[in-house]
């Protein structure tokens, strides 16, 4: 059955559209709601939705163009009509594709995130030539990590992988994902160029953990974020950093350089290893707002869709390698940056309070700092100020 | 009458608002967000929505950067636009109720509002048939561009300018309208203003034109 779609009526007072951007093509499909194209009038662009679920055999108007409420602009020949009437992108698909789509068909099954699964369809299509050479040598080509667009295995990257003898006996080997490998280098190359040197502070969070079992109920509800110990971290971190900026600064050959801003790297771990979105302009964020952007950075890393501006410009690092019970990490320090803190578990222990034993939710921090040009000292009263913002935090913040 | 959360952000970069929107829109047409009014300024940067003509940034990119001017795209419609520092921009994310599904009401509610925020702090602003956005006079005081999501969902939305420079405008050609002057709320009213005073006033207006009430999140200054 074919379904048209009309330039719709945007308003009372509205006689036509400007077509600004086709999102779909003819031939393709889209479902019922998918957006298909965006319309613009006056100062609003909007999406509009496809009527029906079906493949898109007609489209009428360039983008730029304007076109009257009501005109056809598309046309959607909806499954039941699709079989009889021989569209044509329905003739003759590419071989190549054909053959991706049946390897995807499993490993798509397999995976519950629908974000992945396109990823892996890319990963597994491979060109006639990569198949021929992992059927003569009985290896599967999607066991082989790829280099190409979009993970995809060339024809180098299955030579290589042979070249380094696949299937050893009682080891295995795999290539470095390009993430793995960046990470390495990276690693390697701060040891090289920082001098690291680690202090090791302990806190008690039991007024911060106060703080956020009093606000935590319907803190969601109102700002679409959970209150998060990272949050109050962060906060009182900038207020430690505004006080010592030599930790927000950055070498560049013989010079400091202070920033202004204080721009926040959170180490998010990943099942596929580890990233850190940036919270820029941290310092002049609210609780609020910083736990909101964390969420929404938090959960962009793990849906892979970070931009390539959520990961740059950070001035300072936080990381947690307490979540699993770590008493405290000592991190590398991210160039080139001149200080990252890792924070500890939290949990409860007895400590002295005025000769007598209480019980409370203690954290360990270490700080890892570049000694070139950060000395002990002030490394130190830097911890202190920390520890102190944590341990007296500021209810008004909240 | 439905909730408005409004939530004051401080100073956010293009990019992480216009994601944060998206995430929020996503959220909103899947029944776990609620309706939003982000309120926020912007670090320098010129905007081209999607009938822009890049013709109308008046400045080459190498300057711009010299100035720390970013130059993005942007979904929402209208021309090019500069935000910066001292500027309030205003974002609801709002699924606009089936009686509201117009897109020029929208436009004339968003108008309404910023009339109103500036009548309130003493200056008289007006609309100019034609030529959406707030007006005094020949100068422009607020630009309005908004994208609608399908389900009519608003992103984007206004900026209303308040600090007194406004030499950003300099490298632009606001809106596309050649010869169109813009001011501020500073210049009109003759005193310094609190960004934040302004964004609790603006919060208000637009729950009100919109008919919904405001939730304003606590921990504000306001």
């Amino acid at each position: 059955m074919r379904v048209d779609l009309t330039m719709p009526q945007m308003g009372e007072s509205i006689a036509e559209g400007t077509i600004s951007r086709w999102r779909k093509s003819v031939g393709e499909r889209v479902e019922r709601d998918e957006p298909i194209v965006e319309i613009s009038t006056d100062k609003v662009d909007a999406e509009i939705p496809s009527p029906a679920s079906g493949t898109i055999v007609e489209i009428h108007g360039r983008e730029g163009e304007t076109v009257p409420v009501n005109q056809v602009i598309a046309v959607i020949e909806t499954e039941a009509g699709a079989a009889a009437t021989a569209t044509p992108v329905a003739e003759a698909p590419p071989r190549a594709v054909a053959v991706a789509a049946t390897v995807a068909a499993p490993v798509v099954a397999a995976t519950p995130e629908t974000a992945r699964a396109g990823e892996f369809e890319r990963k597994r299509f491979v060109t006639p030539v990569v198949r021929r050479i992992a059927a003569e040598h009985g290896i599967e080509p999607t066991s082989v990590p790829g280099t190409g667009v979009g993970g995809r295995v060339t024809k180098d990257d299955i030579l290589a992988f042979l070249a380094c003898g696949a299937r050893p006996a009682g080891a295995s080997r795999e290539r470095m994902s390009v993430m793995r490998k960046r990470i390495a280098e990276r690693m390697v190359e701060s040891r090289r160029v920082s001098a690291h040197v680690h202090s090791v502070f302990e806190v008690d969070m039991s007024h911060v953990g106060k703080l956020r079992e009093r606000h935590k109920s319907g803190y969601l509800d109102r700002h679409g974020a959970k209150l998060t110990v990272t949050a109050f971290l962060i906060s009182a971190l900038c207020g430690a950093l505004r006080s010592f900026p030599i930790l927000n600064a950055s070498v560049d050959g013989d010079e400091i350089v202070y920033h202004k801003d204080i721009h926040m790297g959170v180490a998010v771990a990943l099942d596929w290893g580890l990233i850190v979105p940036v919270v820029h302009g941290a310092d002049q964020l609210s609780l609020a707002g910083l736990s909101v952007r964390l969420q929404d950075l938090a959960g962009r890393a793990r849906a892979k869709k970070l931009n390539p501006g959520d990961v740059q410009g950070g001035t300072f690092t936080l990381t947690n390698p307490g979540q699993f019970g770590g008493l405290y990490g000592l991190p590398i320090i991210q160039q080139p940056q001149v200080a990252i803190l890792g924070t500890g578990g939290i949990e409860k222990r007895p400590i002295v309070i005025d000769d007598a034993i209480a019980i409370r939710s203690m954290m360990y921090m270490a700080l890892s700092f570049d000694h070139r040009v950060i000395d002990g000292a002030v490394a130190n009263q830097f911890l202190a100020t920390l520890k102190a913002g944590l341990e007296q935090f500021d209810e008004k913040l909240l | 009458m439905p909730s408005l959360v409004a939530l004051w952000l401080g100073r956010v970069a293009y990019d992480d608002a216009a994601a944060l929107q998206e995430r929020l829109v996503d959220g909103r047409r899947r029944g776990v967000e609620p309706d939003r009014l982000l309120l926020l300024e912007h670090p320098a940067v010129i905007t081209l929505g999607r009938r822009a003509d890049p013709a109308h940034v008046l400045r080459e990119p190498r300057e711009l950067a010299r100035h720390g001017i970013d130059v993005r795209a942007s979904s929402r419609g209208g021309d090019v636009t500069y935000h910066g520092p001292g500027q309030l921009v205003g974002y609801p994310v709002v699924a606009l109720p089936p009686d509201r599904r117009d897109a020029h009401r929208y436009l004339r509610d968003l108008e309404s509002a910023l009339i109103d925020t500036a009548a309130e702090l003493g200056v008289a602003a007006h609309r100019v048939p034609g030529r959406t956005g707030v007006w005094v006079g020949n100068a422009k005081l607020a630009a309005i561009g908004v994208r609608l999501a399908s389900g009519w969902i608003t992103s984007h939305g206004f900026a209303l300018n308040v600090a007194r420079d406004l030499r950003g405008f300099d490298t632009i050609v606001p809106c596309g309208i050649r010869g169109a002057a813009v001011t501020s709320l500073e210049q009109l009213a003759g005193r310094p203003l609190d960004l934040g005073e302004v964004a609790a006033i603006a919060a208000l207006r637009v729950a009100a034109v919109l008919g919904m009430d405001l939730v304003r999140a606590p921990e504000l200054s306001w």
